[in-house]
Parts: C-alpha cells; structure tokens; sequence
C-alpha cells in the first residue's frame, strides 16, 4: 500500500473519496490505509500535490 | 450532546448545516457533527458562488461573508481569445467570491438558532445496525468514543464521503469522473477585481485554470486536472505553477495559502438514499461537472433532505421508498443540469488548444441575450454541430 509523505500532504480527501476500495481513511492528521488495499496504484497518481508514492507495505 | 436523536447530520459544511437547519426547523431533534475543530476551516474551496443559485437554494444574503462582487466570468482560450459572460446578461450564472469559512459558521449558525445541536471535533467512525437496522452511530467526540442513537443519518461528509459507503450506497467514480486540484490564494498581483477568469486548454489538461479574485489584488489562483489525464503525483501542483511563472500579471505575487482537493464532475449517481441514510451535496456527488461548483447544490439538497428528514420523523417512516420524495425533489431542480453539463464536460475534455480557439472566439464574435452553459451549448451547436451532436437531444 502507498506510503505518505506527511509534509507533502494537505489533508484534502482526495485519495480517500477517490480509492475505489475505500481503503484510506483521514484522521485529520494523516491518512491510514487498510487492508483492503489492491495496489491500483490512483491515488498515488492523482494526488495533487506527490505525497504519495505506491508500492510501502 | 444528547444520547438519542431523532436525525444526525455527519459534517458541518453547507449541505450538512442547512440539512441540519431543515431538519430542526420540522421539528425532528436533530444533531450536527463536524469532525475539524473549527467549522468552515481550513478553507477547501475557490469560493465561486452564482447569484441565481443562492436564491433557488434560498440562502439568505449576509455581506459578512461576501468577499467580491463580480460583474461577469471572462472564459479564455489558449490564443488569448476572451469570451465574457457579464452580469447583464448572465445574471443567474454570475455573482460571488465568497469567504468560505464565515459562509460556512453562517450556516451553522442558522442550523443552532433553529435548534440544532452542534459538536465540533467529533467524527463518525460506524454505522451501529442490530437486526439489519440502523440503531446509531459511534463518533469519537473530543477524543472520547461515544455512541449515540438515531433514526435518520444525514451524510454530508463531502467529497470524501464515508457516510454513504458504510451504508451500502454507491458512490464510487470513474476517474475520468474526478479533478485533482489545487489553488494558491496569490497577492500582489494584477487582475481584473470584477471577473471570475477560466483559462481552457493544454494549460491544464482535462479542466481549467481559474482566478477568482478576493480584492484588487488578491485571488484564489487554482488549478482543477481531469485525473484520468495526470500521469503522475504532484501533477496539478507542477502545471499550476509553470502557468504562474509564465504570466506576466503574477510574477511578483505572494502565497497566502495553498489547499489541494477532489471534485467529482459524474453525471449523477442512481441513488443517494438507502433506508435510513440520505446523502447530500458533494457527499452524494452534486458538483456541477462543467463549472466545478457545488456550494449551492449542496444547500440546496441539504434543505430538501432537511425537510423531507423532519417529515419522515412525523411519520415514523424512514425507510428508501419514502427518501424517494427527496430523491424526486433534489433531481426536479438538478438532475438534467447535471446530466448535460456532464455530457459537455466529456467533449470539452478532449478538446484541442485550435478547437478551444475557434470556439471561444466563436462565441465573443456572436454573442449571446442571455448566457447560461445551455445557451453556449446551443450557439456552438449553431457553428459547429458536431461538437454537440452526441448530446443534442437535451439541448
């Protein structure tokens, strides 16, 4: 699953509205992902900013 | 914060406060969660608000959260072509550069004096089901877990909508469905104080660039990317900052602030109710797939959820076949908006830097009585019938 560069991240929602396993959740402080992650691969594009980057365990 | 409500609301923004208000208004006891601590920030928002669209979702005019009064929208094409759509004859599709935090507490406000309880700093984490029925919800308020019962849970969790998945309601998107943006608030900079301007084409595949400007010399500067387009992280950020660099009007500009997000541009979902749950505003995926805008949509659904949520209470029915009636009354005043708009956004993706060129110069040459995207639809399909021609039934 992606892992997050939390100074790069602005907390938006985007990748949690958009990830179509709805495995990432926003705490309001950083994301979480869970097990329901199938490595797609969007968010990490989508991302508006690059905080994200596929591929973390 | 009670243990038992009749209605609760996840999420504080325009849909949720305004469903809330409604709600509250019909008597039904009602409960407004925002899971920020404080309601209307940070900011996530261009701040675009069309005049006609206030009063069709009746939100009462209040100058404290009017930022700029606009005179018109100028649309640019990649050549420099400039096509506006001034207030005189686009009233409705004109208006407001808002403050989207004091927008928001407004709002608020108007759901609590209605008598509307209100927590900050809470977040639904469950829906609680005993026997196939929704019984409540757990929320973690101000750091405690609690549980509290309901009969009705209004979800306006917005773009990143968790309400309505738990719920069993689809509102999975398409990429091509999504724009990926972000927006600077830039000072110090050249402008037209009284236009909203959009900038089409390869400057920023798949969506636009705007500048909404706050005063003379301050405005939300944004950049929205089809995410079916991007090919890589960072992307939006990457295009929004080689157009700022190249623009003469902004090279002594100052950032204020910078906020990124999602914004759904689908045609609209089959359903936004399952017994018990009724979503609203970008949380049922309203926004306005042309324009980008759903602050309206938002009220405007929040108040007919509200509504109909207060009813259902009266009658001790909450089940999907009655939230047809919000269903009905929401797509009465939205869907075929949504549906053409959609359909227009799918060709203007894809459109050319020539074909942007030809079109708006089109339009700035012929002119229009009364500008509306229905009407620009209608003239193109005049000149150039086959950029129009898969969706011309609705036009």
């Amino acid at each position: 699953m992606p892992v997050e560069n939390v100074n790069k991240c602005l907390h938006c929602g985007l990748c949690v509205g958009s990830c179509p396993q709805n495995a990432i959740f926003l705490n309001e402080v950083r994301l979480e992902f869970n097990g329901d992650c199938i490595e797609c691969g969007l968010c990490s594009r989508i991302c508006p900013v690059g905080a994200l980057t596929p591929g973390g365990k | 914060m009670d243990a038992e409500y009749d209605v609760v609301v996840v999420g504080a923004g325009p849909g949720g406060s305004t469903a809330a208000r409604y709600a509250a208004m019909g008597g039904a006891k009602t409960l407004l969660i925002e899971k920020r601590q404080e309601i209307g920030t940070h900011v996530r928002c261009g701040e675009g608000l069309a005049r006609g669209l206030l009063d069709q979702a009746k939100i009462p005019i209040d100058k404290v959260w009017i930022s700029a009064e606009m005179d018109g929208a100028r649309i640019i094409s990649p050549g420099g072509f400039s096509f506006d759509v001034d207030e005189a004859k686009a009233g409705n599709e004109v208006g407001y550069v808002i403050e989207r935090d004091l927008f928001d507490r407004a709002l608020a406000k108007l759901a609590g004096e209605a008598g509307a309880d209100i927590e900050v700093k809470t977040s639904a984490t469950e829906i609680i089901k005993e026997n196939g029925k929704i019984v409540g919800l757990k929320l973690i308020c101000k750091g405690e877990p609690v549980t509290v019962k309901t009969k009705i849970i209004i979800g306006a969790d917005g773009y990143e909508s968790q309400v309505g998945r738990w719920a069993g309601i689809d509102t999975t998107i398409q990429p091509s469905d999504i724009m990926t943006c972000v927006q600077y608030r830039l000072t110090n900079i050249e402008l037209d104080p009284k236009y909203t301007e959009f900038y089409a084409g390869s400057i920023a595949p798949g969506g636009y660039i705007w500048v909404f400007p706050k005063n003379d010399n301050t405005a939300n500067v944004g950049i929205g990317l089809g995410a079916h387009i991007v090919k890589h992280g960072g992307e939006p950020k990457e295009y929004l900052d080689r157009w700022i660099a190249n623009n003469p009007k902004m090279r002594n500009a100052k950032q204020l602030d910078m906020v990124a997000g999602g914004c759904s541009i689908n045609a609209p979902l089959d359903s936004v109710v399952c017994d018990q749950v009724m979503l609203v505003g970008d949380a049922a995926r309203m926004i306005d797939p042309m324009t980008g805008g759903g602050i309206a949509h938002a009220c405007l659904s929040g108040m007919e959820a509200g509504k109909v949520a207060a009813d259902a209470i009266k009658k001790g029915d909450y089940s999907k076949e009655f939230f047809q009636t919000y269903e009905k009354a929401w797509r009465g005043e939205l869907e075929e908006k949504l549906f053409r708009n959609w359909m227009a956004k799918e060709k203007a993706q894809h459109l050319s830097d020539e074909t942007f060129d030809k079109l708006i110069s089109l339009l700035a040459k012929v002119g229009l009585d009364n500008i509306s995207v229905i009407n620009i639809l209608k003239a193109i399909k005049e000149y150039h019938p086959e950029l129009v021609k898969e969706f011309e039934d609705l036009l």
